[in-house]
């Protein structure tokens, strides 16, 4: 087989290709429109004959999170994938990983909420998402992919990320980005970690020590209170080297920008065309996507803010992103929200209008 | 060049094979594709339609207003998408089962009755490739040869007997177009 690959896939196929390909130990998963094609392609597949790869259709949500626990603390790259309910009876198990500092890969493609909600896409599980959607004082590593492309490339990224900081990684993506079609070339092919390799990585995994070291003791429970402020001291203090050394996004024709979208994801495909549009009509307007939503490119957008007469935060949310832009800008300048909701996608020319508004 | 392109109709038309395999040719020719489906709780006889822009740059937005082309089987279909065609694009509909016809002036409207030929000529699975010839015929996206390796490659092998079947439909839909150019 070609090491390099061009086709056409949806979003959550790509996803299931890349994990395959880049050395992923074990899926663990429960189907849930739109996301339900990643377990599929999985399947078919079989990974598990080639690679040597764990596909596993767990009994629900909660026991596939949880497998994903057992599988990161013995240092496997293991992965789960759902949609916005099914991502919310995980929470749980995403506090756990991340107060036991457990290197895993969660993907999200979202969908209308509250509640069993709609089907159609959505970005409003932003909150959950980036401000914890378990208790505690934790942080996701978070990757918005706003192409088909991004889904096959930020699988891999996200496992380095999580890895090298020992924390879970999530790929929040939308039912639309899920379930659209595009060119996409794949990853060449990465072999999974041999048993040496991992223990030399994961010197912290449960892989058995043999007598020749100390026991490594996984667990995010920790009774005396001196003792867990210093855990959540060092859990901070690596939040804190992520957001300095971590934060990505793209910026487009924000040279000469003097209105600012600022839109992660599906919503920041839609803002370039918007720009087509508006540019047609005079209005100079650039867009900033935020590719980690945490670290949130906070001081990018400040400097942005500084240099533009308004601030236009596009979500299909009912506005959240747009207060981490609020706080991001310290209120320097105008920052508007606009979106739609309920499984409803803006249209390029409404979004022009509420642009518009903005220059009266 | 860009065409942002609707396919609209009934499940079970081959309205979401049709733009995949449109898609598909498309990027056979190294082009830029997107297929956006409104995918949903869909079965057999509700709706089904997707986008399908094939460009030579970066496809911007998969979610669209407005479309160059829209190719539309049914009625509802018809009333939903001919508003939404770009002044000076193409409408492409299907006579069959049509009570109210295209009314716009500023637009091309075709008419390409392949339900109809289809079932008298025995070829009413392939009845989307037909349609699909209608398109190429006016707004050539995609070489013929391109849509044949497209299928070659969608196609399990075993129904590649009948690769030859699809070309004579999108033939035969070209002709019906030709009559109107």
């Amino acid at each position: 087989m070609a090491q390099k690959e061009i086709t056409l896939l949806k979003g959550n196929e790509a996803i299931a290709h890349a994990a395959i390909r880049c050395g992923c130990d074990g899926y663990f998963g429960y189907p849930i429109t739109p996301q339900s094609e990643v377990l599929e392609t999985l399947a078919a597949e079989k990974p598990w004959e080639t690679t040597g790869m764990v596909v596993l259709q767990a009994e629900s949500e909660v026991a596939s999170i949880n497998m994903v626990y057992g599988g990161a603390a013995s240092g496997k790259r293991v992965m789960t994938s759902s949609s916005s309910p099914g991502v919310s009876l995980m929470q749980e198990g995403i506090s756990y990983l991340a107060g036991a500092e457990l290197p895993c890969l969660i993907v999200n493609v979202s969908r209308g909420g509250p509640g069993l909600g709609t089907i159609q896409p959505s970005q409003a599980d932003y909150f959950q998402t980036v401000k914890g959607g378990g208790h505690g004082d934790y942080r996701l590593i978070t990757l918005a992919p706003a192409s088909v492309q991004e889904m096959a490339d930020f699988v891999d990224l996200a496992f380095e990320l999580a890895f090298r900081y020992r924390n879970p990684a999530m790929i929040l993506s939308d039912g639309a980005i899920g379930q659209m079609m595009e060119k996409v070339v794949l990853p060449p092919y990465k072999p999974r970690r041999t048993e040496e390799e991992l223990i030399k990585e994961c010197p912290w995994a449960t892989t058995g020590r043999k007598g020749l070291r100390k026991p490594n003791i996984i667990t995010s429970l920790e009774l005396r209170s001196e003792e867990m402020e210093k855990v959540n001291l060092r859990l901070q203090a690596k939040y804190k080297e992520i957001q300095e050394k971590e934060v990505r996004y793209e910026e487009y024709m924000t040279d000469d920008a003097e209105y600012l979208i600022v839109a992660f994801g599906s919503a920041a495909r839609i803002s370039k065309k918007v720009i087509a549009i508006a540019r047609e009509q005079g209005l100079k307007v650039g867009l900033l996507r935020p590719i980690t939503l945490w670290p949130f490119p906070s001081k990018r957008i400040s400097e942005l803010g500084k240099k533009v007469k308004g601030i236009l935060s596009l979500e299909i949310n009912a506005g959240q992103m747009v207060e981490d832009i609020r706080l991001a800008v310290e209120c320097n300048v105008p920052v508007k929200w606009y979106g739609r909701l309920g499984g409803i996608i803006p249209e390029p020319e409404e979004v022009v209008e509420e642009l518009k508004k903005m220059t009266v | 060049m860009t065409q942002e392109i609707i396919i609209s109709g009934f499940g079970g038309q081959g309205v979401l094979s049709m733009g995949k395999i449109l898609a598909y040719a498309g990027l056979m020719e190294d082009k830029e594709v997107t297929w956006m489906p409104a995918y949903g709780p869909e079965q057999r006889g509700g709706t089904a339609n997707v986008t399908v822009i094939v460009s030579d740059e970066p496809v911007s937005s998969p979610i669209l207003s407005s479309y160059d082309t829209a190719i539309v089987l049914n009625q509802p279909s018809l009333e939903k998408f001919e508003p939404k065609v770009k002044p000076g694009g193409s409408l492409i509909y299907d006579g069959y089962g049509i009570n109210v016809p295209p009314t716009r002036k500023d637009i091309n409207v075709y008419r390409i009755d392949a339900m109809d030929t289809a079932a008298q000529l025995n070829m009413i699975k392939v009845f989307n490739m037909m349609v699909l010839g209608g398109l190429l015929k006016i707004h050539p996206v995609v070489e013929i040869e391109s849509v044949l390796k497209a299928l070659r490659k969608t196609l399990p092998e075993r129904h590649h007997h009948l690769i030859p079947l699809n070309e004579e439909a999108i033939r035969k839909g070209m002709e019906i177009i030709q009559k109107q150019l």
